[in-house]
């Protein structure tokens, strides 16, 4: 029963209700229209006290087309925050006017706080360095739209694996499922943290490490993409020196599978070359949709509404 | 040289780090007990050089595993007709509250200066516990 649950960090859920979730959503998918009125009257509210397109855009568009309503803000300069608010305050009150509260902070822990402080479900899109849920949700239902299994995947995760939160999430999250392997494909300077290695070593997940992408490619199912991000580094130099490490080109998708899907979090900078975007195991922008869709399920699902 | 008469009944917490008494005193919530309560500090010990002391004349069991956070090496003694007939050793509780402090400068703990955090136990031999909301370890 997810009613009135919150979702802030990507285990939250069993792998039971995440399939509730992704059920409901092939659902919406096969039959948007169907589910047009099914959040009317409810409200959400977007508390976005850090910039974000795509994760903003996509929580408004997924209540709008259950026909529900959203309000909220995504400069916090023109929030109480701006007065001196608690956070705790701010959502006490925002409460009283929502039904469902999706907030964005830079401070890692903030929607936990929030979820403590409130009576209404709320859901983590994105808490500094730290979680962002909606987005392993999405990566979820993306890898089960094409591959029609969370299960018995070679799965190659490439770029920052460092800093890449929604990369962690992934990890993490998919590891739970049976037959997993994983190829973690970066420079030394961002391999994947010990946190998530060692979990996965006393969980008996398979693992390499490398960082050549080429010889990884022939035996992937999905390449997961993912940007270095400027905003980690302290060292404008290091960044440089990182940022071009790997890109995916029509040359080294030569060497993947026919079936193989390329995603990515967005947004992207330079990793996939645009000739990339015209083959068709490149999903990273039908990716962004049906994360609409899984957002649009798991609103329905924490508002009891199916 | 003060003197303390032997207690007939009760908790000795022995061998405790000099100036650590008051606070486990406190974290013990022993200004709230009404029996008598001795806190001496700085006593002369073969040991440690210096150590602080509690006795609590009390029949009561209170929960001493917050004191392994402070010092896991003191002594618990039972006493009862003035003879030790029972020792506890301490082990880390698996959840603390209010008493440790993230110390990740992104976590939202800090930046809303909240009490009352509650970290759980991660590695029982480093004593590493997790911050409830950034999920950072801190060891103590």
């Amino acid at each position: 029963m997810l009613k009135d649950r919150h979702l802030i960090a990507p285990t939250d859920f069993t792998l039971e209700e995440i399939d509730e979730v992704l059920c409901l959503a092939d659902k919406i998918i096969a039959d948007p229209q169907s589910f047009s009125n099914a959040c009317r009257g409810k409200v959400l509210a977007s508390l976005f006290y850090e910039p974000s397109t795509r994760t903003k855009f996509s929580f408004d568009s997924a209540m709008m087309r259950l026909g529900g309503s959203t309000l909220g803000f995504s400069d916090p300069n023109t929030s109480s925050v701006a007065k001196g608010e608690t956070v705790a305050d701010s959502a006490r009150t925002v409460a009283q006017y929502s039904d469902l509260i999706v907030v964005r902070h830079p401070k890692e822990g903030t929607a936990k706080l929030m979820s403590q402080n409130v009576n209404c479900p709320v859901i983590n899109a994105g808490d500094g360095g730290h979680h962002h849920p909606t987005q392993t949700l999405t990566d979820l239902l993306t890898i089960r739209h094409y591959k029609h299994r969370l299960s018995d995947l070679t799965v190659g995760v490439c770029g920052d694996l460092k800093f890449g939160r929604t990369i962690h999430s992934l990890v993490t999250c998919l590891s739970r499922y049976k037959n997993l392997n994983f190829r973690f494909i970066s420079p030394v300077e961002l391999s994947m943290p010990s946190y998530v290695t060692s979990e996965l070593k006393a969980r008996g997940v398979e693992f390499e490490q490398t960082s050549n992408l080429e010889a990884a490619m022939p035996k992937l199912d999905i390449l997961y993409m993912s940007r270095v991000q400027r905003e980690r580094f302290i060292s404008e130099e290091e960044y440089m020196r990182l940022k071009d490490f790997f890109v995916l080109t029509a040359e080294k998708m030569k060497l993947a599978k026919n079936d193989m899907i390329v995603m990515h979090p967005l947004p992207r900078v330079n990793e996939i070359a645009t000739e990339v975007d015209n083959d068709p195991r490149a999903v990273y922008f039908e990716q962004v949709r049906l994360g609409m869709y899984a957002r649009m399920a798991l609103i329905m699902k924490l508002l009891g509404v199916e | 040289m003060i003197n303390v008469s032997k207690l007939r009944e009760g908790i000795v917490i022995d061998h405790i780090r000099a100036g650590q008494g008051y606070k486990m005193f406190q974290q013990l919530g022993l200004d709230k007990l009404d029996c008598v309560v001795v806190l001496m500090r700085n006593v002369d010990s073969k040991r440690l050089g210096k150590k602080d002391l509690i006795k609590i004349e009390t029949n009561l069991d209170l929960d001493f595993n917050v004191l392994g956070l402070i010092d896991p090496n003191v002594t618990i003694s039972y006493v009862k007709d003035g003879m030790q007939v029972g020792k506890k050793k301490l082990s880390p509780p698996d959840k603390v509250v209010g008493i440790l402090k993230c110390k990740n400068p992104l976590c939202i703990s800090n930046q809303e200066h909240l009490d009352n955090v509650t970290f759980r136990l991660i590695d029982p031999e480093g004593l590493s516990y997790a911050c409830e909301y950034c999920d950072k370890q801190t060891q103590l």
